[in-house]
């Protein structure tokens, strides 16, 4: 007897985890470093928006959020809109997106609840030249990346260095370090901040909400343990006579 | 006649009281409904499973007012309720978490019923009407899940809902029914999205009024298995209860601040628990062309998620053995013509196992695995209620069986390789065992006296 479902479960028993844990960097994210988000911000609109929306959040509630006056938000911001009101929607058409890369280029609304802050950090910093690759670049927390490596001017080009060495009587080539080919307009260092700022704004982008429910949630739990204690108290009182 | 002068609302609720049995029903299931005085922190998990039942209609309705059950727009409505509605980002979580909470209440109450053994009679019906309501609640943990139309909702009710094609002859007009459609798609979306907001949670309530009355009906078990209504006072009140209201009452309130404190303190500080009450991959939305490389259903389905992937052709061996097994260990149970049906059911099942495909089989013992617990009022033959008056090897079998449930739980969210689906195998021929052996060992157990009175 055949089934229809056979080959889906096949596919579920053998796939392996998608974002592939294994080496990744580690993200340094603090929401409460509203200068990085502002700076992460700025690095959003001016390279990733070209191409990228974020369809779901208001520049009106990122000046808001992150304390950016809405003129300056206006002026500086916003190339695709007039209202501020107006959720990052990009110029470029789908299906331009599409015929160019091969793949449409994603929303980035929630990219960091999808993808994780690690990851992210990750995959900005490991491009490296790959003559192979239509725009020239692969990346190591993603193979074969459709996208081509936008910060180049300020990362520089890197090189990867590989090694390859014999695993079960097989030639297996890795990829064991990035070393620079050409310098970028920043240091290792001044890129690393900008990873940093602009994955600390995209884990903002993913979750306003996070920026206010650690503090509510605070006065929530000292409230509860008051009326637990009440509870308890109550219920002790109570019961007194069964006892 | 002197007129006595009453306040009005005592006048108010005599007039109700003529015309609808309002202090009637007051004193019937909470005023003078008396309850075993010695409730432990297991049987806080009743009251809890109502609590969350109430939170999740009410942020329920609350979530219907802005989402929309269409393909084009949900996952788009969703992101809108996280961030444009007011405290729209809470009332969410409080759904979500809500959703899990539901599941690890109501197993924890489940857990209550099995030590306390509360499904032994007289409250067989109350167990079964429990089971319905857990069944109900699956239908309706599936069906939401589709809502928010992101990847692993896509993709886990499209292999759910496959998982009907098994059945042979009407599985694939079976699960065309189910959807709606050939595949997932709006059609599946829009039905799934009324059976969630109006069909299981109708069904939910009125089972969740029988099961409260069915209970009522009969008294509450307690911790020591012991029937407080055999020892009654002289104005007919049992020796050992005590009234609902206000002891539990009060007492519950404790149980609801420290549920709270766990609860909110998910939803504030860790909505999403690592990936295990929100998946990761449902922030991507719903895409018909890519398949995620990992798909797991959200982690209150996974013990019997396991059970079905454990169950490989290989397996069917055991299966077999087990079947047969079986048939022998029970031999003595079978008279008359049962001597016959009995053994060739089991060929012809042992027939089926190498003749058709191992998947079904899956799909069989998945089902069996969740529908085992209605059997087990009759499957234990002890003498004795609760757990404390049993001897060992009703413990270490109910230790066993909790193991392998949380280690099957735990594999269901992980890649299987080799060794974790010997694992998985593994705990599922104990999950089972539990079960299919407990009339012989629940009836061989020693067991402790049980005392006239509860303990204290």
């Amino acid at each position: 007897m055949k089934f229809r479902l056979l080959p889906l479960l096949v596919l579920l028993s053998t796939g392996a985890h998608a974002a592939g844990g294994e080496n990744l960097m580690h993200a340094e994210v603090d929401l409460g470093n509203r200068a990085s988000l502002q700076r992460g911000a700025r690095t959003f609109v001016n390279y990733c928006v070209s191409c990228h929306s974020a369809g779901y959040a208001r520049y009106s509630r990122v000046a808001s959020d992150l304390g950016i006056p809405e003129k300056v938000v206006a002026e500086n911001m916003m190339f695709t809109t007039e209202k501020v009101g107006d959720t990052m929607q990009v110029a470029m058409r789908k299906e331009d997106g599409e015929a160019w890369f091969g793949v449409a280029p994603p929303d980035l609304s929630v990219i960091a609840r999808a993808r994780g802050a690690d990851w992210l950090t990750t995959f900005l910093s490991t491009f490296y030249l790959d003559p192979k690759r239509p725009a020239g670049a692969n990346n190591l927390a993603f193979p074969d990346t459709a996208m081509p490596h936008v910060l180049w001017e300020l990362q520089g080009l890197k090189r990867a260095s590989t090694e390859t060495r014999v695993e079960g009587g097989r030639e297996v080539t890795r990829v064991v370090g990035l070393e620079t080919v050409s310098a970028g307009l920043q240091s290792d260092e001044d890129y690393a901040g900008t990873v940093r700022d602009l994955v600390n704004f995209l884990v903002y982008l993913g979750e306003p909400a996070k920026l206010v429910r650690y503090k509510i949630g605070f006065w929530v739990m000292l409230f509860l343990f008051g009326f637990f204690w009440i509870a308890y108290l109550l219920k002790k009182e109570y019961w007194r006579d069964v006892h | 006649m002197k007129a006595v002068s009453r306040p009005w609302y005592a006048a108010s609720l005599e007039w109700v009281d003529a015309r609808f049995p309002l202090t009637k029903m007051w004193d019937e299931h909470l005023a003078k409904y008396y309850a075993p005085k010695n409730f432990n922190f297991w049987y806080y998990f009743g009251s809890l499973a109502l609590l969350v039942l109430v939170i999740q209609i009410g942020t329920g309705i609350w979530l219907t007012m802005n989402y929309k059950p269409d393909a084009e727009r949900a996952f788009e409505s969703v992101e809108y309720i996280m961030r444009d509605v007011e405290w729209g980002w809470f009332i969410r979580y409080m759904h979500s978490t809500g959703a899990s909470a539901f599941f690890v209440v109501i197993y924890l109450h489940m857990f209550r019923g099995m030590i306390y053994g509360s499904y032994k009679t007289p409250r067989e019906l109350i167990w079964l009407i429990g089971m319905l309501i857990y069944l109900t609640l699956m239908g309706e943990a599936f069906f939401g899940y589709l809502l928010p139309w992101g990847q692993m909702s896509f993709w886990g009710a499209k292999v759910i809902v496959s998982l009907f094609g098994a059945i042979p002859v009407i599985g694939e007009w079976l699960s065309t029914l189910v959807r709606g459609d050939f595949g997932i798609s709006d059609v599946t979306l829009n039905r799934f999205f009324a059976l969630h907001v109006v069909a299981m949670p109708l069904i939910l309530c009125a089972l969740v009024v029988v099961h409260i009355l069915a209970l009522h009906e009969v008294g509450s078990n307690n911790p020591d298995g012991v029937e407080i209504k055999k020892k009654k006072g002289p104005d007919g009140v049992p020796l050992d209860g005590i009234p609902f209201h206000p002891y539990y009452t009060v007492k519950d309130i404790v149980g609801v601040a420290g549920f709270f404190i766990v609860y909110f303190g998910i939803i504030f500080f860790a909505p999403e628990v690592g990936g295990y009450f929100i998946e990761h991959n449902n922030f991507i939305p719903a895409d018909p062309f890519k398949t995620p490389s990992h798909i797991a259903p959200v982690w209150y389905f996974t013990p019997y998620y396991s059970v079905l992937r454990a169950t490989t052709s290989e397996f069917m061996w055991v299966v077999a053995i087990g079947t047969v097994l079986l048939v022998l260990l029970y031999w003595k149970e079978f008279k008359g013509a049962w001597r016959l049906v009995v053994p060739i059911a089991a060929l012809a099942l042992v027939g089926g196992y190498f003749t058709i495909d191992a998947k079904f089989w899956g799909v069989v013992l998945m089902g069996l695995s969740v529908l085992i617990f209605c059997a087990l009022p009759w499957l234990d033959r002890s003498q004795v209620k609760s757990i404390r008056y049993r001897g060992p090897l009703t413990r270490i079998a109910l230790a066993v069986f909790v193991v392998s449930f949380l280690v099957l739980g735990y594999l269901g969210t992980k890649t299987p390789t080799v060794a974790l689906t010997r694992a998985a195998q593994v705990c599922t021929v104990l999950y089972f065992a539990y079960f299919l052996l407990m009339p012989i060992y629940s009836r061989i157990d020693t067991t402790k006296p049980v005392p006239e009175r509860v303990t204290h």
